[in-house]
Protein backbone atom coordinates (compact mmCIF):
# COMPACT_ATOMS: atom_id res chain seq x y z
CA UNK A 1 0.00 0.00 0.00
CA UNK A 2 2.71 2.42 1.18
CA UNK A 3 4.05 1.85 -2.58
CA UNK A 4 1.04 2.52 -4.45
CA UNK A 5 1.24 5.83 -2.46
CA UNK A 6 4.07 6.65 -3.06
CA UNK A 7 3.74 6.10 -6.94
CA UNK A 8 0.26 7.63 -6.75
CA UNK A 9 2.36 11.02 -4.95
CA UNK A 10 4.84 10.98 -7.64
CA UNK A 11 2.31 11.17 -10.22
CA UNK A 12 0.57 14.30 -8.61
CA UNK A 13 3.77 15.87 -7.60
CA UNK A 14 4.66 15.21 -11.98
CA UNK A 15 1.08 16.81 -12.94
CA UNK A 16 1.59 19.50 -10.99
CA UNK A 17 5.16 20.46 -11.81
CA UNK A 18 4.08 19.97 -15.56
CA UNK A 19 0.42 22.03 -15.06
CA UNK A 20 2.57 24.38 -13.65
CA UNK A 21 5.26 24.14 -16.52
CA UNK A 22 7.83 24.10 -13.67
CA UNK A 23 9.17 21.46 -16.02
CA UNK A 24 10.05 24.18 -18.32
CA UNK A 25 13.65 25.76 -17.61
CA UNK A 26 12.94 28.70 -19.38
CA UNK A 27 9.67 29.47 -17.19
CA UNK A 28 12.32 29.02 -14.53
CA UNK A 29 14.84 31.30 -15.49
CA UNK A 30 11.98 33.86 -16.60
CA UNK A 31 11.40 34.49 -12.85
CA UNK A 32 14.76 34.13 -11.67
CA UNK A 33 15.86 36.45 -14.64
CA UNK A 34 15.70 39.82 -13.44
CA UNK A 35 18.01 41.27 -16.54
CA UNK A 36 15.10 41.39 -19.11
CA UNK A 37 10.78 40.65 -18.88
CA UNK A 38 9.68 39.08 -16.16
CA UNK A 39 7.88 36.04 -15.29
CA UNK A 40 5.67 35.71 -11.97
CA UNK A 41 4.78 32.51 -11.98
CA UNK A 42 7.03 30.78 -10.10
CA UNK A 43 6.23 32.62 -6.99
CA UNK A 44 2.26 31.89 -7.62
CA UNK A 45 3.32 27.86 -7.71
CA UNK A 46 4.83 28.36 -4.08
CA UNK A 47 1.80 30.03 -2.98
CA UNK A 48 -0.17 27.46 -4.33
CA UNK A 49 1.79 24.49 -3.10
CA UNK A 50 2.00 26.05 0.35
CA UNK A 51 -1.72 27.15 0.14
CA UNK A 52 -1.90 23.40 0.46
CA UNK A 53 0.83 22.21 2.16
CA UNK A 54 0.60 24.33 5.62
CA UNK A 55 -2.97 23.58 6.60
CA UNK A 56 -2.30 20.00 5.30
CA UNK A 57 0.75 19.18 7.07
CA UNK A 58 -0.66 20.78 10.18
CA UNK A 59 -3.83 18.70 9.57
CA UNK A 60 -1.19 15.12 9.41
CA UNK A 61 0.65 16.09 11.99
CA UNK A 62 -2.28 15.92 14.27
CA UNK A 63 -2.48 12.59 13.89
CA UNK A 64 -0.05 10.75 15.91
CA UNK A 65 1.22 8.33 12.94
CA UNK A 66 0.87 7.77 8.95
CA UNK A 67 -1.37 6.04 7.82
CA UNK A 68 0.27 3.39 6.63
CA UNK A 69 3.30 3.27 9.09
CA UNK A 70 4.19 3.57 12.40
CA UNK A 71 5.73 6.95 12.81
CA UNK A 72 6.42 10.39 10.55
CA UNK A 73 10.11 9.87 9.27
CA UNK A 74 10.68 13.74 9.77
CA UNK A 75 14.12 15.34 9.59
CA UNK A 76 15.47 16.74 13.36
CA UNK A 77 15.13 20.15 14.17
CA UNK A 78 18.75 21.10 13.88
CA UNK A 79 19.89 24.27 14.30
CA UNK A 80 21.22 26.58 11.16
CA UNK A 81 24.09 25.50 10.33
CA UNK A 82 27.55 26.17 8.18
CA UNK A 83 26.57 22.95 5.92
CA UNK A 84 23.00 24.44 5.49
CA UNK A 85 23.97 27.83 3.81
CA UNK A 86 26.88 26.94 2.49
CA UNK A 87 24.74 23.60 0.50
CA UNK A 88 22.38 26.63 -0.20
CA UNK A 89 24.93 28.75 -1.77
CA UNK A 90 25.82 26.19 -3.99
CA UNK A 91 22.48 24.67 -4.83
CA UNK A 92 21.05 28.41 -5.44
CA UNK A 93 24.12 28.59 -8.23
CA UNK A 94 23.48 25.89 -9.86
CA UNK A 95 19.89 26.46 -10.14
CA UNK A 96 20.24 30.35 -11.35
CA UNK A 97 22.81 28.72 -14.08
CA UNK A 98 20.16 26.56 -16.01
CA UNK A 99 16.61 27.13 -14.09
CA UNK A 100 16.62 23.08 -13.32
CA UNK A 101 16.01 21.43 -9.77
CA UNK A 102 15.65 17.67 -9.36
CA UNK A 103 12.33 17.07 -9.22
CA UNK A 104 11.33 19.07 -12.69
CA UNK A 105 14.39 17.79 -14.31
CA UNK A 106 13.70 14.48 -13.83
CA UNK A 107 10.12 14.89 -14.87
CA UNK A 108 11.70 16.40 -17.99
CA UNK A 109 13.84 13.76 -18.81
CA UNK A 110 10.86 12.27 -20.95
CA UNK A 111 10.86 15.72 -23.66
CA UNK A 112 13.88 13.19 -25.05
CA UNK A 113 15.65 16.39 -24.36
CA UNK A 114 19.85 16.08 -24.89
CA UNK A 115 21.06 18.79 -22.58
CA UNK A 116 17.86 17.81 -19.59
CA UNK A 117 19.42 14.26 -19.68
CA UNK A 118 23.19 16.16 -19.35
CA UNK A 119 21.91 17.60 -16.65
CA UNK A 120 20.28 14.53 -14.36
CA UNK A 121 23.82 13.01 -15.13
CA UNK A 122 25.51 15.69 -13.30
CA UNK A 123 23.20 16.20 -10.90
CA UNK A 124 23.55 12.37 -10.24
CA UNK A 125 27.40 13.00 -10.75
CA UNK A 126 27.33 16.02 -8.08
CA UNK A 127 25.50 13.51 -5.35
CA UNK A 128 28.42 11.05 -5.62
CA UNK A 129 30.66 13.29 -5.26
CA UNK A 130 29.33 14.34 -2.04
CA UNK A 131 29.02 11.32 -0.59
CA UNK A 132 32.90 10.88 -1.18
CA UNK A 133 33.65 14.28 0.16
CA UNK A 134 31.25 13.79 3.26
CA UNK A 135 32.65 9.90 3.73
CA UNK A 136 36.27 11.18 3.57
CA UNK A 137 35.14 14.35 5.66
CA UNK A 138 33.35 12.19 8.64
CA UNK A 139 36.43 9.56 8.29
CA UNK A 140 38.97 12.10 8.81
CA UNK A 141 37.37 13.64 12.04
CA UNK A 142 36.46 10.41 13.51
CA UNK A 143 39.76 8.88 13.10
CA UNK B 1 9.07 46.02 -15.47
CA UNK B 2 7.46 44.44 -18.02
CA UNK B 3 5.58 41.06 -16.95
CA UNK B 4 5.96 38.56 -19.57
CA UNK B 5 4.59 34.74 -19.97
CA UNK B 6 2.41 35.00 -16.49
CA UNK B 7 0.63 31.74 -16.31
CA UNK B 8 -1.23 32.96 -13.02
CA UNK B 9 -3.92 30.19 -13.17
CA UNK B 10 -2.13 27.07 -14.62
CA UNK B 11 0.74 27.91 -12.13
CA UNK B 12 -1.58 28.16 -8.73
CA UNK B 13 -3.90 25.08 -9.44
CA UNK B 14 -0.25 23.33 -10.29
CA UNK B 15 1.34 24.50 -7.43
CA UNK B 16 -1.46 23.18 -5.76
CA UNK B 17 -1.34 19.18 -7.12
CA UNK B 18 2.64 19.85 -5.77
CA UNK B 19 1.06 20.83 -2.56
CA UNK B 20 -1.06 18.02 -2.43
CA UNK B 21 1.63 15.07 -3.22
CA UNK B 22 3.11 16.38 -0.55
CA UNK B 23 0.61 15.93 2.18
CA UNK B 24 -0.93 12.83 0.46
CA UNK B 25 2.74 11.21 0.89
CA UNK B 26 3.09 12.38 4.34
CA UNK B 27 -0.61 11.71 5.31
CA UNK B 28 -0.13 7.98 4.39
CA UNK B 29 3.41 7.02 4.89
CA UNK B 30 5.01 9.41 7.24
CA UNK B 31 7.74 10.43 4.11
CA UNK B 32 8.75 14.24 3.34
CA UNK B 33 8.74 14.41 -0.59
CA UNK B 34 12.33 15.83 -0.78
CA UNK B 35 13.19 14.88 -4.55
CA UNK B 36 17.09 15.41 -3.69
CA UNK B 37 16.93 12.72 -0.71
CA UNK B 38 14.63 10.69 -2.94
CA UNK B 39 17.05 10.50 -5.46
CA UNK B 40 20.17 10.57 -3.54
CA UNK B 41 19.57 7.56 -1.81
CA UNK B 42 18.82 5.30 -4.73
CA UNK B 43 21.86 6.02 -6.59
CA UNK B 44 25.13 3.72 -5.64
CA UNK B 45 23.86 0.67 -3.45
CA UNK B 46 20.04 1.59 -2.38
CA UNK B 47 19.02 0.55 0.94
CA UNK B 48 16.66 -1.66 2.01
CA UNK B 49 14.07 1.36 1.53
CA UNK B 50 14.66 2.10 -1.75
CA UNK B 51 11.30 0.88 -3.42
CA UNK B 52 9.00 3.49 -1.95
CA UNK B 53 11.74 6.02 -3.44
CA UNK B 54 11.93 4.12 -7.29
CA UNK B 55 8.46 4.16 -6.66
CA UNK B 56 7.74 8.05 -6.10
CA UNK B 57 10.78 8.67 -8.93
CA UNK B 58 8.64 6.75 -11.83
CA UNK B 59 5.52 8.55 -10.75
CA UNK B 60 7.17 11.59 -11.78
CA UNK B 61 8.27 9.93 -14.95
CA UNK B 62 5.04 8.13 -15.47
CA UNK B 63 3.20 11.65 -15.24
CA UNK B 64 5.23 13.16 -17.75
CA UNK B 65 4.65 10.53 -20.24
CA UNK B 66 0.88 10.32 -19.73
CA UNK B 67 0.81 13.71 -20.52
CA UNK B 68 2.69 13.61 -23.22
CA UNK B 69 0.32 10.78 -24.44
CA UNK B 70 -2.49 13.14 -23.95
CA UNK B 71 -1.60 16.67 -24.94
CA UNK B 72 1.41 15.78 -27.32
CA UNK B 73 2.75 18.85 -25.71
CA UNK B 74 5.49 18.46 -23.32
CA UNK B 75 7.91 22.21 -23.77
CA UNK B 76 11.03 22.29 -22.60
CA UNK B 77 13.17 25.05 -23.13
CA UNK B 78 17.09 24.77 -22.23
CA UNK B 79 18.64 27.89 -23.10
CA UNK B 80 21.83 27.22 -21.46
CA UNK B 81 24.49 25.46 -23.59
CA UNK B 82 26.04 22.00 -22.72
CA UNK B 83 28.70 23.18 -20.40
CA UNK B 84 26.50 25.58 -17.99
CA UNK B 85 24.15 22.76 -17.46
CA UNK B 86 26.86 19.97 -17.43
CA UNK B 87 28.08 22.99 -14.31
CA UNK B 88 24.83 23.63 -13.13
CA UNK B 89 23.68 20.09 -12.57
CA UNK B 90 27.23 19.19 -10.60
CA UNK B 91 26.27 22.75 -8.38
CA UNK B 92 22.64 21.46 -8.00
CA UNK B 93 23.61 17.96 -6.77
CA UNK B 94 25.98 18.83 -4.60
CA UNK B 95 24.55 21.28 -3.32
CA UNK B 96 21.07 19.69 -2.34
CA UNK B 97 23.40 16.81 -0.77
CA UNK B 98 24.86 19.55 1.67
CA UNK B 99 22.03 21.68 2.40
CA UNK B 100 19.88 18.71 3.28
CA UNK B 101 17.52 19.22 0.39
CA UNK B 102 16.11 21.84 -2.60
CA UNK B 103 12.95 23.09 -3.78
CA UNK B 104 11.00 20.28 -2.45
CA UNK B 105 12.08 19.16 0.54
CA UNK B 106 13.15 22.55 1.90
CA UNK B 107 10.67 24.88 -0.30
CA UNK B 108 7.33 22.56 0.66
CA UNK B 109 7.55 20.83 2.75
CA UNK B 110 9.77 22.35 4.80
CA UNK B 111 8.56 25.70 5.08
CA UNK B 112 4.95 23.77 5.45
CA UNK B 113 5.87 22.85 8.92
CA UNK B 114 7.82 26.39 9.68
CA UNK B 115 11.31 24.61 9.65
CA UNK B 116 13.65 27.03 10.63
CA UNK B 117 16.09 25.36 8.58
CA UNK B 118 14.38 25.17 5.59
CA UNK B 119 13.20 28.48 5.98
CA UNK B 120 16.92 29.98 6.01
CA UNK B 121 17.80 27.54 3.23
CA UNK B 122 15.02 28.48 0.54
CA UNK B 123 15.82 32.23 1.38
CA UNK B 124 19.91 31.98 0.68
CA UNK B 125 19.05 29.50 -2.42
CA UNK B 126 16.75 32.07 -3.87
CA UNK B 127 18.60 35.40 -3.48
CA UNK B 128 21.35 33.27 -4.84
CA UNK B 129 19.66 31.59 -7.37
CA UNK B 130 18.07 35.55 -8.73
CA UNK B 131 21.92 36.75 -8.64
CA UNK B 132 23.01 34.04 -10.49
CA UNK B 133 20.76 34.13 -13.23
CA UNK B 134 20.15 37.84 -13.38
CA UNK B 135 23.80 37.84 -13.87
CA UNK B 136 24.34 35.19 -16.16
CA UNK B 137 21.61 37.58 -18.22
CA UNK B 138 23.80 40.30 -18.35
CA UNK B 139 26.28 38.94 -19.18
CA UNK B 140 25.35 35.93 -21.81
CA UNK B 141 21.82 37.50 -23.59
CA UNK B 142 22.36 35.49 -26.19
CA UNK B 143 20.08 32.57 -26.50
CA UNK B 144 21.63 28.86 -26.34
CA UNK B 145 25.22 30.69 -24.98
CA UNK B 146 27.78 29.40 -22.93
Amino acid sequence: MRLAVAFVSGVVFGLGLILSQMVNPAKILGFLDLSGPWDPTLAVVFLGALAVAVPGMRLVLRRGKPVFGERFALPARGAVDGPLIAGSVVFGIGWGLAGFCPGPAITALVSGEGRVILFVAAMVAGMAAYRIVDRWRTGATDG
Amino acid sequence: MIIENFTPISGFVGGMLVGLAVVLLFWLSGRIAGISGILASVIGKPGPDAVWRYLFLAGLVAAALGWFGVTGDLRVEVEAGPIRVVLAGLLVGFGARLGCGCTSGHGIAGLARFSKRSAVAVVTFFVVALATATLTGVLLPTEGGG
